[in-house]
């Protein structure tokens, strides 16, 4: 386990180093003075500039200005967004939450609707139930999203008018931000309309989910369906056929928990695509998440807020990736111990 | 097996239990009382006073504000506000306002008043922006554009407090629309209790953000760019307002309006596109309010044939203003009959311009001696504006219409803005389209600012056309209070204007603005703001 978790530690550390390098250089492809993409400080005076400059070590190497560069990330710094003159941070921690809030609800939506419908159509493996789960999800899979979102706007919230199609909560609902997870931080508020504004939210909530679940559920499908598969062929369940188990109890007591870890080794890797379409969503929804922001910031050339965004992006992705590993490992004793088993 | 078959049903319960907790037809209590505006912009600013987008005064000047004089919203005469009465001298350079004596600023988790508004209040708010060394002079950048444009640091002499609640200006000369400006929606009355208190904390830019007013709601939360949150004002002097929230939710795109009007997330929205389909909606409600603007086609009146009357009226017999409104303006306007909108007091219906009639042009161009036709430019202005959204495409239709006549027009769009202006205020232009918004509800705005000889001067008048009775009528006009015999006047003007066509008025365009059926209160007004005291919701 120490070797497992040395061996992400050291795999975290380089991607890091590349992404920064990378975010770093942005500064000099984007057109414009490179410490003012670098900054965001627009409307600096020259005195100021200079003391940036200084700050900023552009008078040393190349080298020495990009570990100055890491020491203002490490500090928290990442300068002032080009477009509102707000710190890239503070901007980052009140949009972060929401796509946290989003996208974990839709991995979590997409697993436990996938998985299982995957299982369902291996165990019913070349018969009516898995020819159509596999038409269903290819379909599923090829759907653009933005069409997608559109679709459940104008068929949800404008012909039926069951949902809301805009926001993470109606403006009405007055939330302190606590800890910037919608959900939660309506738990903690003590206004009187709190359960008002739990079922509120949650109905904001549903429309974007399902539109950012639906592509990584067709491929759990898919993924759980293979694993399934995979396992029913294998000796250990011949053998427990032979003991006369039911059927029922082969799956439930031997294949499902195999299949399971199987999956879940390829649900990090599912976890960029799923943000990916997030990304697009929350600009669909106008989720005030991450995404949505980047995407503006694209839009209103706004450089500093794109290196920003670029970063933490990437990060929290990456954050989920090792943890699902971790869990992944501590479900299978084969990954985190390699003599195991050989 | 049995077993496994239980489980898509398992999920099955697990989701209609999500879905009926979160059941639509629960009446939101909170919603019951509140409305959401979906408004197309972030305000840059919270006081009136340094900016003139219309953005802005919606969302501050009527909600969180009073002036001392405001307007009618039906037919735009001046009605009192904080002052309860005014006294204008015979020469009127002396203007007395008497305030009220229940005005009670808005208590907020920022400012607790202590004293109701006095005069010392007015001073400062106008003081603020007159006086170059004032202390709040500089704060937010020291433009007061509306002011600024009236040119009133050099009409006022003096502000002067006779006592705790009259105020005394004095002005350098007399000026008829000074009331009207007086009334218009940047000269709100602000707190000189809370100036003080911030410039003892030495905050005082909050004082353009953080705003204290007097107005029927009061500043609650401003997530930038996103939300605005207003609460009512307890002790409004008008009476507090029904609604327990005000919400200006900002959405920039037009299709995100529609759609959150459509879902039923906003009760209002504003310029909503897709008007057939709203006005089929049985929940909806589409209303516009034409502007107090015009879109007009004007002639160098010196330069031949322009110089000739005859030429002028054929001209406005030959153009087909149906197909420009349907084409230019898409139907967001109205027709043109005279210089002034049908929603200003001097508004004459008697008046209707001349119809469309090729006969009848063709007639008058032979009597004026063209019966051949002639060639004539027609310069377009290059820019979009509400009065007039496609200055080219309306050249090209005028273009076809006189082609009728055989005149040949040549469509002049090349320069850009502020070359194109400096060249027609040089008279470089035989025929030109272009386009006014008034600055305040007064007709004089419209009358002296584009036609009178004295406007010839400072660029306004691009015309060129120096009537003699016009400007003794629109004089007289302004030398008068009496609003009957002000309208007599404008009405001899407008008449003049439609039988010498100095040019030839074109469009008023509208403000459209969808609402859903249970909110009812008037909202729109044709000059200004939005204003929601007194909205309600059923």
């Amino acid at each position: 386990m120490l070797i497992f978790t040395l061996r992400r530690i050291s795999l975290f550390f380089f991607t890091m180093l590349l992404l920064t390098i990378l975010s770093f250089s942005l500064s000099f492809l984007f057109p414009g003075e490179q410490l003012i993409n670098l900054t965001g400080q627009i409307n600096a005076t020259p005195e100021h500039l200079a003391a940036l400059a200084h700050q900023y070590q552009q008078q040393a190497s190349i080298v020495s200005q990009y570990f100055s560069y890491l020491s203002h990330l490490f500090q928290g710094d990442m300068g002032y967004s080009m477009a509102s003159q707000l710190p890239i941070t503070t901007e980052i921690f009140h949009r972060l939450p929401a796509t946290i809030e989003l996208t974990s609800v839709a991995l979590l939506i997409a697993m436990f609707f996938g998985i299982p419908i995957g299982f369902f159509a291996a165990i019913y493996h070349r018969k009516v139930p898995d020819n159509l789960i596999l038409a269903i999800a290819m379909i599923g899979y090829s759907i653009p999203v933005f069409w997608l979102g559109m679709l459940a706007i104008l068929i949800f919230s404008i012909q039926l008018g069951w949902l809301p199609s805009a926001g993470q909560i109606s403006l009405l609902f007055e939330i302190e931000y606590v800890t910037g997870l919608q959900l939660i931080d309506i738990l903690l508020s003590d206004s009187e309309y709190k359960w008002q504004a739990f079922q509120d939210a949650t109905r904001h909530l549903i429309l974007p989910v399902i539109v950012v679940a639906l592509a990584p559920a067709t491929i759990f499908m898919r993924l759980a369906r293979t694993a399934m598969l995979e396992v029913l062929d294998t000796h250990y369940i011949t053998a427990a056929q032979a003991k006369g188990l039911t059927f029922a109890q082969i799956i439930y007591r031997h294949a499902m928990r195999n299949a399971v870890i199987k999956v879940i080794r390829d649900v990090g890797l599912q976890f960029a695509n799923l943000v990916t379409i997030a990304m697009i969503t929350e600009m669909i929804f106008s989720w005030p998440g991450i995404g949505s922001w980047l995407i503006e910031s694209i839009y209103q050339r706004d450089y500093t807020a794109i290196q920003g965004g670029l970063i933490v992006l990437s990060t929290f992705i990456f954050i989920v990736h090792i943890i699902i590993d971790f869990v992944y490992a501590a479900l299978n004793p084969l990954a985190r111990e390699p003599n195991h088993g050989t | 097996m049995a077993n496994f078959k239980q489980t898509p049903h398992y999920y099955l319960t697990l989701l209609l239990l999500m879905l009926s907790a979160c059941d639509a037809n629960e009446a939101l209590h909170l919603s019951k009382n509140s409305v959401i505006y979906c408004s197309e912009g972030a305000p840059e600013s919270f006081n009136p006073q340094t900016v003139t987008s219309g953005t802005t005064i919606d969302a501050t000047a009527n909600q969180l504000y009073n002036r001392l004089i405001e307007f009618n919203p039906t037919d735009n005469t001046i009605i009192p506000a904080i002052a309860k009465s005014w006294h204008v001298t015979r020469d009127g350079k002396m203007i007395t306002f008497y305030l009220r004596k229940d005005v009670q600023f808005h208590h907020t988790s920022y400012f607790t008043p202590t004293r109701k508004l006095n005069a010392d209040d007015i001073l400062f708010s106008f003081n603020r922006m007159l006086d170059k060394t004032h202390p709040y002079h500089a704060v937010s950048g020291g433009k007061y554009p509306f002011f600024q444009n009236a040119q009133f640091a050099d009409l006022i002499d003096s502000i002067e407090r006779i006592n705790s609640h009259t105020v005394r200006f004095r002005l350098n000369h007399s000026d008829s629309s000074f009331l009207a400006n007086i009334g218009g929606n940047s000269a709100v009355i602000l707190s000189k209790e809370y100036a003080d208190q911030l410039a003892g904390m030495n905050t005082m830019a909050e004082l353009d953000n953080l705003p204290i007013g007097t107005g029927p709601f009061k500043f609650k939360q401003y997530s930038s760019g996103t939300f605005i949150r207003y609460e009512p004002h307890q002790e409004y002097w008008r009476g507090k307002s029904e609604l327990k929230q005000l919400l200006f939710d900002i959405t920039p795109r037009d299709t995100g309006r529609l759609t959150k009007l459509l879902a039923g997330e906003c009760d209002v929205i504003a310029y909503p596109i897709a008007h057939e389909k709203i006005r089929q909606h049985p929940d909806l409600i589409l209303e516009s309010v034409t502007s107090f603007n015009v879109g007009y086609f004007g002639f160098n009146t010196r330069i031949a044939p322009f110089d000739n009357p005859k030429v002028r009226q054929a001209l406005a017999y030959a153009i087909n203003k149906q197909a420009i409104l349907e084409t230019v303006y898409t139907g967001q306007a109205e027709i043109a009959t005279g210089l002034i909108p049908n929603s200003s007091w001097a508004h004459d219906a008697s008046i209707i311009g001349q119809e469309y009639s090729v006969t009848k042009a063709k007639q008058l161009l032979t009597e004026a001696g063209y019966p051949e036709g002639f060639s004539m430019d027609l310069w377009a202005m290059p820019v979009q504006r509400a009065y007039n959204p496609n200055a080219i495409t309306m050249a090209k239709l005028i273009q076809a219409d006189l082609q009728k006549l055989d005149i040949k027009v040549s469509i002049v769009s090349d320069y850009e803005w502020t070359t194109f202006l400096r060249k027609i205020s040089e008279g470089e232009h035989q025929s030109v389209l272009l386009g006014w918004s008034a600055d305040h509800p007064d007709p004089d705005n419209f009358f002296s600012t584009l036609l009178s000889c004295g406007a010839i001067n400072t660029g306004s008048n691009r015309t060129f056309w120096c009537n003699q009775e016009f400007d003794q009528l629109v004089q007289a006009a302004l030398q008068t209070d009496n609003i009957n015999t002000r309208k007599g006047y404008y009405s001899q003007a407008l008449a003049l204007i439609n039988e010498q066509v100095p040019l030839i008025p074109i469009a008023h365009s509208k403000r459209y603005q969808a609402r859903a059926k249970h909110i009812s209160g008037t909202l729109l007004r044709s000059i200004g703001g939005i204003d929601f005291h007194g909205v309600t919701k059923n």
